[in-house]
Order: structure tokens, then C-alpha cells, then sequence
């Protein structure tokens, strides 16, 4: 009897039904990642993140309770829009974060910004969402896909790097990234493999090409467990000797424990580091370390970040969430501690932030993670905000 | 052109040939011989990538862990067979798509509960990870030619048993007619058994061998598995001789077709709309093949004997 009674209680606690609070008076968010698939590694990043904000947050925002709904995209596009359609229409949700791919944002994108709730992408940007469809009910915690790339043209220039071969998959992120990095790159483009994405995980072809054009450097962006592969394989065919590489989105906190010896070293561009030194990130870092035994990915500092953005406007309009105007200016505002310091909102909602070099090495304990080694650009903000009518 | 590319890359679609013909190799003798769609060979794929990655962290020693998996999933192949798939055969073929679908789902979620969503790795020795010059100016990985090496063992140890032992005998003759070899009085359901084992051990040796290229995760072998449909159509189901020519034509269309269709789009086309055209119409290229062979001999290119489309 008593052990029947236990597991229905977890069996609740699981499918997430709130206990006690009425529903009514909750703050509800939405969370769509993917969980299920070779991905869900990344998903699960990003869920174990969210839930430490709302740890953070003491469960409550403006005194309320946060409701989270985490719901799996299956890392397909169609999936995602049903998740999100569901989160919108059923659950009632006042906000829907999370997204890891371009393909499913783009997909899911209309179903919460035509629908009077607030979207808040915690890693995918492609770039409609920054220019022409840019809209009032759509933010971002990460950044525009093109964005890191560019990063990477400019540190491309600066190592005097004149001919770049470039590999990346063939699906929205993917040609963001390259037209991102040709956009700042200044010497030639002698080869370039777009692969089918997500189905294609050998890439000997494509590395017999690289060594057959002799480039002065490889970029790639391979995200998620493409990435890992990728630098298998790198390693296996030993190009590193001639070819070096640079990556962006390639090797992230999730892989470097399966591939730091064969990236050690290795240089990439992001607006984040776990070594940034600023209290928020401290905090955040530290604590993802402690509750979960590694160190959090750049999905999961977004994730973190989606969750305290919601939470500084909900506080700023005292959780009166029912005045949408209000909630917008509050969340435009972006008055919290990001783990990557400061940074504001551009016209179309995506940040403009820093970027920095970073590089793979060993912290003081012998792990591998990474570290910032230069500011790239200051204040940078995305090309397509011109593209996008709104003002405010 | 350039030579010395093309002959690295026609290694390197004999390499995924290699592998595609392991895995058809078992799916063709199921489907052929006891006339059963097995959707789920493709899991078998994945048990047989995990249970040499975790022998390998037991034993430290990519060998050892791979002589421990190939048994562990002809026993796991046998083990399916006894216990779900026997009650099958008299069932139609729509009835086993759906049983071997719901396996596929059954072993992503066994895999997830055992060893978590985060894949495993297969760290190689030393001397398996690296490359050697196969001649001046190409260095090729040398597990990629071990795995060439590997596969042409099997497939001519394969042939061996097929066409020069008594169990080769029942086995072609199970695929040609399956009700007379009953009739003659052979143990047909111990027959079954021991050829899904066996298929299982080859997807199990396949998976293995793919494991340290590519990282062993969950539904790693879902999208293989189409591929090794599409051999197998294209060889003609049952035949053996027809798995092992076809999987090296899709290793070697695929492959080829990747590195070089952006070139020849290019002359005819302007070079972005080739950019854009050629990852599609690569990806296309085996299924344009397979479209044909269906249309013009839907018996496949080597049925088994007396088998007539």
C-alpha cells in the first residue's frame, strides 16, 4: 500500500502536475528542446540549466510560482511546431523558450508570436527572425547565427590565414554560418562541403577533399554530436599536422570530455565562456558544477539566461503578466545579471554583446574546458537588424 | 581531376560498401530465407556498438571487446527470435513492420535507460589510429583499411559456408523455396534461429566496426538501415553474392557522387545554384539507382536461384 502510494506520487511528480498551487495564478512557461535522438544530450543541458535559475529563483517569480512545461522536439521541425502548438493552445503557457535548431524555431516561430505570447530563443537565431520577420513578441538569449562566424572571418584575417576551406551541414544554421564567416573573411574560399544534415556523420569524403586542396586552414561548424564525430575523425585522418582547424558551435562542454585530447588546443569564437569572470556567471557556473558534476554548455548559460530574463520583467510589472505592453517593455529593458555581463537588446531584440576567442585547454583540476584568450568585437551587433522595421 | 583524390575517395566508398554489406548481409538472409521484415537489424547494429564499447572499457582492449561483442548479440539475435519474432512468420508482412518498428523503440529506450542519452566512445589502440602512406601523397586512416580488410574476410568466409558447407546448402535452399526444404524434413525452426543469430553477429560486427568512426549513440543504426534496404532491393532479397556487389556500387555512388557531383554541376551550371543543387542530387543518386533497377529488373540485380521477380 505504501509503496503503491509512493509511486503515484512520483509517478506525478514526473508528469510535472503542480501539488499545490492553483494553475490559474502560475507563471507558465513553455520549454521546447530536444531530449530524445543522439541530440538530447544538448537538451538535456538546457533543462538541467533552466531548472537551476528556477532553483536560483527560489521557484517563485513576483511571488508566484513558476510552472515549467518541458516538452521534446524529437529534433524535427514538424514535431517541434505540434510541441509548440500544444504548449500555446493547451497548456496555456505565457512564455515559450528553448530551441536548439534554426529549422524547428523557423518552424515553431509563428504558433507563439502570432499567438500573444512571448518567444524567447534560447540558442537558435536564424536570420529571418533577426531581419524581416523580426517580431515584438520574439527575444533572444544567444545570438544571430551569423554573428560567431563573422567573429571567426576576423581572427581568419588577423592569423593571416589566406586560403580557408569551409565544411558545414546543409540545413538553415548551417549556410547562416557560412555566409557569416565569407561575410568578414578577406582571403579565398578554396573549397566548401555542405553536408546533408543530420543524416550524414562520415565526413571522409569531404576530409580527402581538404587534404587534396591544401588550404591554409579549415573552418567547420558542426553542432551536437556532429561535432564530436567530426573531430574523430579530423584526428584519424591526422590533417591537424597541415590543416589547422577552426571551429564555431563544433566543440562545446558536452564534447570535450569525449574529444579534449584531440582539441586541446583548438580555437573558437563565442560571446560566452564558463571562465568569464562576472558574479552572475560565477554563480552560475558554479553551482551547474556542484548540483551536476560537469561544466554547463554555452546551451545551457542561454538556457539560464532565457529563464532570468523571463524572470526580471515578470518581477518589473510585479507579475501582472496579463498586460502584454508592459511585459515587453519590461523584458526590452533586459535589466539582470547575464552570465555574460551586460548587454542590450538591438531593435530586433537580438542581443548586441561581445565576442571572444576562445581556446580548449585544462582547468586546475585536469579537465578539459575553455577559455577566453581575446575580445573580438565589442558591442557587435547582427546585419539583419537594418532588415527589420521595428523600433522602439 | 585529380588521381590521387579519386582514388581516396573510391577507398573510401568501398570502406561504406564494406559496411553496408555486413549489415545487408543478415537482412537479405532474414528477409529472403524466413520471409520476415526486420526493421530492427538496424538496433542489432546499435546493441553490437555498445556491447563492444562497454567489453572495451571492461578490458581495455578494443580486440578483446570485439571478439565478446560478436557473441553477445548472436545470443541477444537469439534471444529476439525465440522470444518475439517466432510468432511472426505466419503473420503478414505489415503485422512485422509494425512488431520490429515497436523493437526499434524498445532498444533506443533499453539503450537510454542502461548507458543515458550520452553516447559512448570506442577509443582505438594506437596503431589502429593513424594513417599510412597506401602510396606517396595519400595517407589513408589505417582503421579505415583494417575495416576493407575485415569486411572481404567476412564476405569471403561467408561465401565459404554459403556455397561449400551443408548449412550454406539449407540456407540457399531456404531462400529459393522455403515449403519443400520443410517438407524434406529439416528442422526448419532451429534453421531460422541459428540464421537470425547470425545475422545479428554480422549487424553486431557492423556496428562494432562503425563504432569508432562514427560515435556510438542511440538510433545509430535507424538511418543505416534504410541504406542497407536499398542494397538489398537493389542485390536482389536472399542473395548473398547480390548484397556484397550492390553495397559496394551505393558505398562507391554515394561516396563519389558526394566529392565530385559539385564539380560536374559546376560546368553546367552557375556555381551557387550548383552549391545549392548538389548535396540534394547526391543524397538522391542511390535512390535514383535503386528507382531503376526496380523499374528494370525488380528481381534485383542477382536474385537467388529460382526466384523470378
Amino acid at each position: 500500500m505504501n509503496r503503491k502510494f509512493i509511486s503515484l506520487v512520483s509517478a506525478l511528480a514526473l508528469l510535472g502536475v503542480p501539488s499545490v498551487a492553483t494553475a490559474a495564478d502560475n507563471i507558465k512557461i513553455g520549454f521546447v528542446t530536444t531530449l530524445s535522438t543522439g541530440a538530447g544530450a544538448i537538451g538535456k543541458d538546457m533543462r538541467d540549466a533552466a531548472n537551476l535559475a528556477i532553483e536560483h529563483l527560489g521557484g517563485k517569480m513576483a511571488g508566484k510560482n513558476i510552472e515549467i512545461i518541458y516538452e521534446d522536439d524529437g529534433f524535427k521541425p514538424e514535431i517541434g511546431k505540434q510541441k509548440t502548438d500544444k504548449l500555446v493552445k493547451k497548456d496555456n503557457v505565457d512564455f515559450v523558450a528553448g530551441y536548439i535548431w534554426s529549422h524547428v524555431l523557423l518552424a515553431s516561430y509563428k504558433s507563439v508570436v502570432n499567438n500573444d505570447k512571448f518567444l524567447i530563443s534560447s540558442n537558435a537565431g536564424p536570420s529571418p527572425v533577426a531581419g524581416k520577420l523580426c517580431n515584438e513578441n520574439f527575444f533572444s538569449t544567444s545570438w544571430q547565427n551569423d554573428q560567431t562566424p563573422m567573429a571567426m572571418g576576423e581572427v581568419l584575417n588577423q592569423r593571416g590565414i589566406k586560403n580557408l576551406y569551409i565544411m558545414a551541414p546543409n540545413y538553415a544554421a548551417g549556410k547562416n554560418m557560412v555566409t557569416g564567416v565569407e561575410r568578414t573573411f578577406k582571403g579565398n574560399i578554396v573549397g566548401k562541403d555542405m553536408t546533408k544534415f543530420p543524416a550524414q556523420l562520415d565526413f571522409s569524403a569531404e576530409l580527402a577533399k581538404v587534404r587534396a586542396a591544401k588550404p591554409d586552414a579549415l573552418f567547420v561548424f558542426y553542432p551536437g554530436k556532429h561535432g564530436a564525430q567530426f573531430m574523430k575523425q579530423y584526428a584519424q585522418a591526422e590533417l591537424a599536422k597541415t590543416v589547422p582547424l577552426y571551429t564555431v558551435f563544433t566543440i562545446d562542454s558536452l564534447s570535450l570530455p569525449r574529444v579534449g585530447e584531440q582539441a586541446d588546443g583548438s580555437l573558437m569564437t563565442m560571446f560566452w565562456s564558463p571562465d568569464m569572470d562576472n558574479p552572475a556567471n560565477k554563480k552560475f557556473v558554479g553551482d551547474f558544477k556542484a548540483k551536476y558534476g560537469r561544466y554547463p554548455s554555452h546551451y545551457a548559460a542561454q538556457s539560464y539566461d532565457s529563464i532570468m530574463l523571463i524572470n526580471s520583467a515578470v518581477e518589473k510589472v510585479g507579475g501582472d503578466i496579463s498586460n502584454r505592453d508592459a511585459v515587453r517593455t519590461a523584458l526590452r529593458a533586459a535589466e539582470f545579471d547575464s552570465i555574460r555581463g551586460d548587454f542590450k537588446f538591438g531593435n530586433n531584440h537580438m542581443p548586441i554583446q561581445n565576442f571572444y576567442l576562445r581556446q580548449v585547454g585544462k582547468d586546475k583540476d585536469g579537465v578539459y574546458t575553455t577559455k577566453i584568450v581575446d575580445v573580438v568585437y565589442k558591442d557587435h551587433q547582427d546585419v539583419y537588424a537594418k532588415d527589420c522595421k521595428m523600433s522602439w | 581531376m585529380n588521381w590521387l583524390l579519386l582514388l581516396e575517395q573510391v577507398l573510401n566508398g568501398f570502406q561504406l560498401g564494406i559496411l553496408l554489406f555486413l549489415l545487408a548481409a543478415g537482412l537479405t538472409l532474414v528477409f529472403g530465407i524466413m520471409d520476415l521484415i526486420n526493421l530492427a537489424h538496424g538496433s542489432l547494429y546499435m546493441m553490437g556498438a555498445y556491447f563492444c564499447a562497454t567489453f572495451t572499457a571492461w578490458t581495455d582492449s578494443f580486440l578483446i571487446g570485439a571478439l565478446l561483442a560478436i557473441p553477445a548479440t548472436f545470443i541477444l539475435g537469439i534471444l529476439v527470435e525465440v522470444i518475439a519474432l517466432r510468432n511472426l512468420y505466419s503473420r503478414d508482412h505489415l503485422d512485422q513492420v509494425m512488431a520490429t518498428f515497436g523493437l526499434i523503440l524498445f532498444f533506443n529506450e533499453f539503450v537510454r535507460l542502461i548507458w543515458g542519452p550520452i553516447g559512448l566512445d570506442i577509443p582505438l589502440p594506437a596503431l589502429l589510429n593513424s594513417s599510412v602512406e597506401i602510396i606517396p601523397g595519400v595517407p589513408y586512416p589505417v582503421y579505415r583499411i583494417a575495416i576493407i580488410g575485415m569486411g572481404l574476410l567476412v564476405a569471403g568466409l561467408l561465401y565459404l559456408v554459403v556455397s561449400h558447407t551443408k548449412l550454406g546448402m539449407l540456407i540457399r535452399a531456404g531462400a529459393s523455396n522455403r515449403e519443400t526444404i520443410g517438407a524434406l524434413g529439416i528442422n526448419i525452426r532451429l534453421l531460422f534461429t541459428l540464421v537470425f543469430g547470425f545475422g545479428a553477429a554480422l549487424a553486431g560486427l557492423a556496428g562494432l566496426m562503425a563504432g569508432p568512426i562514427l560515435s556510438v549513440e542511440i538510433g545509430m543504426g535507424d538511418g543505416i538501415l534504410i541504406l542497407a534496404l536499398v542494397v538489398i532491393v537493389i542485390g536482389g532479397i536472399g542473395s548473398i553474392k547480390g548484397a556484397f556487389i550492390a553495397a559496394i556500387i551505393v558505398g562507391l555512388i554515394d561516396t563519389v557522387g558526394r566529392s565530385f557531383l559539385p564539380e560536374i554541376l559546376d560546368i553546367f551550371f552557375s556555381e551557387a545554384s550548383a552549391a545549392t543543387a548538389a548535396p540534394a542530387i547526391s543524397s538522391m543518386l542511390i535512390y535514383i539507382l535503386m528507382a531503376l533497377v526496380l523499374a528494370i529488373r525488380p528481381q534485383g540485380l542477382f536474385p537467388p536461384k529460382g526466384v523470378n521477380g
